[in-house]
């Protein structure tokens, strides 16, 4: 296996997408993260200089909407699925400031 | 010896356009409301829910770019900046960051040493966060997300500023760019325009810039001079200590001046840009910027020498007037309406200015209608209502802008034209004021202001003091 | 028309039945729920029935056909929607525990287009969770049996939506595709599915996973049944920037029993090293009587198909990273319980919300799009799309359509995918590349295997050409049938 993935690696990539593994789970995802990136690595086979990255298939641009107020008071429905609320907000735990 | 330092500023200025709807959603962006009610799926980030660009929001952002002398990106993408916080529904916030509307722009300011340009890094369109609001009863914090998906335009400047007065100076030509072009009121202390400070110092001289901060928080023109002050003054203290600056950032404190890092290890500041693939590319014609540079208002300076060409009122009347998009427009308005341009400036620079400083309010605050101020005009040149009468209207007008004429009808404050009755009032005073009369009549011009002053009081101020210096003084003769 | 005759019919059958007051929305409907009953616990095709709703509107529909206010040819009929399509007032999961007490306030573009040409919804079908999977085996509500064969999968994402078609618990289903998600399952359980060319159906409403890749699709039982359906669905939607306009989308005038003419391109790169005998053969021969009924077919070089596989796990799985962000405890679904602080909650939520396979892709989406990797692994990625992209329209420069295999494989038993997913991913092969570039494809029954599990031959046409590949696909349906 090429690609050798760190706990460090595992760890920050935790904290990027707010995950927490157990010890097993560290483990699992450090085989199948290094498995996937040598797979990966298969495109580096490619020459791709002097190709633009496509993120969009289509060429479709300028897609706008006109500056008009189109939504009235929706803030029952916006609530209805919050697993917590006060004062017709989203309760979260504390924040720092 | 003590070494000297130079202080080296840049400023990532955040500006709420003024559109009437969300960036992204047909949610109105007004302020107030009670909380979320401004609020849809999509910017409250609802599984399923895509956003569409409102037309206006880009039409902003160019002309801000073309009047601070900006390239304008031809080909643009919007790209999601990923990080986890309640105020972001959708933990990414989406704005630019590979292809950014405008870039390599700039603007001039003046200073002591002349006039200096600010370099413009780039402009790029994003969308603003929700409110946090820190439950004490509780002790959790509540979101509303009715701020979430406002439209934000945030100007990068170089690193071109020296000083906090360069700073000043730099955020007061955008306001007043971005004021005359209506695309934001730009009030710091509401949140209309945010601006976030880059410093760094280095000993005079030195070519490498020093490590940079990220200062935050700092809601008002005075803020920004003493977090710049305090900021200066801390790095200068590290590096005088050998101590390193850590690029960070802090968050500026201004009840205790000073301020604190805003650190967590849960924080990895590794964003992770990328396109977004639910918005389309935007792509500006030529015809389009030709458009929007045929719709750029008059800005201050050549609004400056027509004032000087137009109107017959001082300099530094016009400079204050124009200082003020909001002032500008309420002047030219009221001119329109057939009042005296020099009378207007008279009010604005007057008693406007006056009660704008004692109520601690800016320009842009001024509610009254130029139809108002224009009545209020006619009424005192008519001689309808005195001078002191008009001023005490005045007062209430500003702050509540009501139809002088049905105010001064209402009250009975206006003057009272009546020979008769005014003849009665000064026969009335001159008989109960011998010694005065006497003292007039033995060459004591002083005296007769005595008498004025004693007429009007018996008239309740509803008299016109010129007319009542003539009635007195034709009676004594 | 009694209950088993019913269920024979396909949706445009049952539309026009219903029409011609044969039989009637609530009907069908009860032969539906009839069917549910004596069939879901074996299959598990749905996460939510919608048991008492689905008669009153099917009443209410029938009240309208007769009223003649809904004259389309699926009024009437029961239709399942997948679980990732929100449906307003209805329990959307993703067959996610994170979404375990989700229900939206609004439904995706595509189902109201449903509803208002009159069909009933039945329920929400069960999917692999948040559509990462190719078994439907990773939901968190538990597996769904291929109904050709119970101890097989029915394929993924949509497998619940193919099962349930193949299973009479509905007439027809939405699945999404976005790497074979609609096809492949349609090939597993023998039943009609189509991934239109990108922006035909609106992604509004649709809970995205790899958003330049998602696509919302008809899962059916016949070729004619799939174009009535994607004729409703597809439409111009201005919530969804990637919509795009389209005139043509009168697909059924293409259900025309003649390939006259048309050239078909069969990629040697798609019949290479393993694939089942079985499928290649059976694939060949529907080509073969494709040629026997006009068609002119050659073989060429594709190129780049290995490619396709990498490149797409890296655009879905860094897409996917982002667009399940918010799902954070906040707003909607699952919360952890004893969290302290932000953080927490947030890692508590998101550890016990989510599955392993999210998790995984969730985690390598979050590593090639951090800093420092970004060009090497998304970029790059990007790049080698557009040498796809390009591959497929010079193909499409000599062919009217391609034709290969769905799957290099049919149905796996139940437990053997997940153990190894890097070898479920490898499965997906023949279906990525079409995602990739946009391209519409279609999935349609081609024979069994030797132990009677469906095998699907796959149409790929140039984008826009639906119609191209409704007209093979229908053509080989009809012809195959007579043979």
């Amino acid at each position: 296996m090429a690609n050798i993935i760190s706990d460090e690696t595992i760890e920050y990539v935790g904290i990027l997408a707010k995950l927490e593994l157990s010890g097993e789970e560290k483990e699992a995802a450090k085989k199948s993260m290094g498995e996937m990136l040598d797979y990966i690595d298969k495109l580096n086979e490619l020459d791709t200089s002097g190709v633009e990255p496509m993120s969009h298939v289509f060429p479709v641009q300028n897609v706008f909407r006109e500056d008009e107020v189109t939504n009235g008071d929706e803030s029952g429905r916006t609530l209805q699925n919050a697993p917590s609320e006060k004062d017709n907000m989203f309760v979260v735990p504390k924040t720092f400031d | 010896m003590a070494k000297e330092y130079e202080t080296v500023i840049g400023l990532e200025v955040h500006v709420e356009l003024a559109t009437r709807t969300k960036i992204f959603c047909g949610c109105s962006t007004a302020f107030g409301g009670r909380p979320n009610s401004h609020t849809c799926p999509v910017c409250t980030g609802m599984p399923g829910t895509l956003p569409v660009l409102n037309r206006k929001v880009l039409e902003y952002a160019v002309s801000v770019g073309l009047a601070t002398n900006c390239d304008i990106t031809r080909y643009c993408k919007f790209d999601r900046k990923n990080y986890f916080y309640p105020d972001n529904p959708q933990n990414y916030q989406i704005s630019q960051l590979y292809l950014p509307i405008c870039r390599n722009g700039y603007v001039e300011i003046e200073t002591a040493e002349g006039t200096k340009k600010v370099g413009i890094h780039e402009i790029h369109m994003e969308e603003d966060a929700g409110k946090l609001i820190h439950d004490e009863w509780e002790d959790c914090t509540l979101v509303d997300y009715n701020r979430s998906g406002v439209p934000l335009i945030e100007i990068v400047s170089e690193s071109d500023m020296r000083s906090a007065e360069e700073v000043i100076a730099y955020l007061e030509k955008l306001r007043l760019i971005i004021q005359y072009l209506g695309a934001s009121d730009c009030k710091l202390q509401e949140g209309s325009m945010r601006a976030d400070v880059n410093l760094s110092v280095r000993e005079a001289g030195a070519e490498q810039f020093g490590t940079r901060t990220e200062m935050k928080n700092l809601n008002s023109f005075r803020a920004i001079a003493r977090a710049i002050e305090g900021e200066r003054a801390r790095q200068i203290d590290l590096l005088e200590e050998g101590k390193a600056v850590v690029q960070e950032t802090r968050r500026w404190d201004d009840t205790k001046e000073t301020s604190y890092a805003m650190r967590s290890k849960e924080d990895a500041q590794d964003y992770r840009y990328f396109p977004d693939p639910d918005l389309t590319p935007v792509s500006i014609s030529d015809e389009y910027l030709e458009e929007l540079k045929g719709r750029q208002p008059e800005f201050r300076t050549e609004k400056m020498a027509r004032y000087k060409a137009e109107y017959d009122i001082p300099d530094y009347d016009i400079e204050i007037i124009t200082g003020s998009k909001h002032m500008a427009d309420l002047f030219e308005a009221t001119v329109a309406r057939g009042s005296q341009p020099k009378r207007v400036s008279n009010w604005l620079m007057g008693e406007t200015l006056r009660l704008l400083k004692e109520k601690e309010l800016d320009p842009e605050d001024i509610r009254f209608s130029p139809g108002n101020l224009a009545k209020l005009i006619a009424m005192t040149e008519s001689k309808a209502i005195n001078s002191t009468v008009a001023k005490e209207v005045f007062e209430v007008m500003f702050m509540e802008d009501m139809d002088p004429e049905q105010y001064v009808e209402e009250k009975g404050l206006k003057t009272v034209t009546d020979e008769g009755a005014l003849r009665k009032t000064v026969e009335e005073v001159i008989a109960a004021n011998p010694q005065s009369v006497e003292d007039y009549r033995n060459g004591k011009e002083k005296a007769i202001g005595f008498l004025v002053g004693q007429t009007m009081k018996a008239m309740r101020g509803k008299a016109d003091p010129a007319g009542v210096n003539r009635m007195l003084k034709e009676m004594l003769k | 028309m009694d209950k088993k005759q019913l269920l024979s019919l396909s949706a445009t059958a049952l539309g026009a039945a219903i029409k011609a007051g044969e039989t009637t929305a609530v009907e069908a409907m009860e032969a539906v729920l009839e069917q549910i009953e004596a069939r879901e616990s074996t299959y598990h095709c749905y996460v939510t029935i919608e048991r008492e709703s689905a008669l009153a509107k099917a009443a209410a529909v029938q009240g309208k056909i007769e009223a003649g206010e809904l004259t389309g040819p699926l009024a009437g009929v029961p239709v399942a929607i997948k679980d990732n399509l929100c449906t307003e007032g209805v329990l959307t999961t993703c067959s996610s525990k994170i979404l375990e007490n989700f229900i939206p306030t609004f439904s995706s573009q595509a189902f109201l287009n449903l509803e208002k040409a009159g069909a009933v919804l039945v329920g929400k079908t069960n999917m692999d969770e948040f559509a990462m999977g190719s078994t439907t085996e990773t939901s968190y509500y538990g597996v769904t049996r291929n109904p050709r064969n119970p101890e097989h999968v029915p394929g993924g994402s949509s497998g619940g939506s193919a099962a349930a078609v193949a299973a009479g618990e509905c007439f027809f289903a939405l699945g999404s595709d976005t790497g074979g998600s609609i096809r492949q399952p349609a090939s597993y359980c023998g039943v009609v599915g189509m991934k239109p060319t990108y922006g035909t159906v609106s992604r509004y409403g649709l809970i995205a996973y790899g958003s330049s890749l998602d696509q919302i699709g008809p899962l059916t039982r016949t070729v004619e049944d799939c174009a009535a359906v994607l004729e409703v669905i597809a439409s111009h939607d201005p919530k969804d920037s990637t919509s795009i306009k389209r005139e043509d989308t009168d697909f059924t005038a293409a259900l025309v029993k003649d390939v006259t003419g048309m050239r078909i391109g069969i990629p040697r790169d798609y019949f290479g090293e393993g694939l089942d005998p079985e499928v290649k053969e059976a694939v060949l021969r529907a080509a073969e009587l494709l040629k026997e009924n006009g068609a002119i077919l050659e073989e060429f070089d594709l190129s780049l198909v290995e490619y396709a596989i990498p490149a797409y796990y890296t655009i879905a799985a860094a897409e996917a990273s982002s667009n399940l962000e918010r799902f954070d405890g906040i707003k909607y679904g699952y919360r952890a319980e004893h969290a302290e602080g932000l953080h927490q909650m947030y890692k508590k939520t998101r550890s016990q919300g989510f599955g392993p396979e999210v998790k995984r892709r969730i985690m390598l989406g979050s590593f090639v799009l951090s800093s420092g990797y970004y060009d090497a692994y998304y970029l790059k990625a990007l790049r080698v799309k557009a040498m796809i992209k390009k591959a497929f329209d010079q193909a499409f420069e000599r062919y009217d359509c391609i034709l290969g295999p769905v799957a290099p494989t049919t149905a796996p038993k139940l437990g053997e995918s997940l153990v190894d997913p890097m070898k479920m991913y490898l499965g997906d092969i023949d279906t990525i590349s079409v995602n990739l570039a946009g391209l519409p494809g279609i999935s349609v029954p081609c024979g069994t295997d030797s132990r009677g599990l469906p095998i699907g031959l796959q149409l790929i046409g140039d984008c826009f050409q639906e119609k191209k590949l409704i007209r093979a696909a229908y053509t080989y349906e009809q012809v195959s049938q007579d043979a």
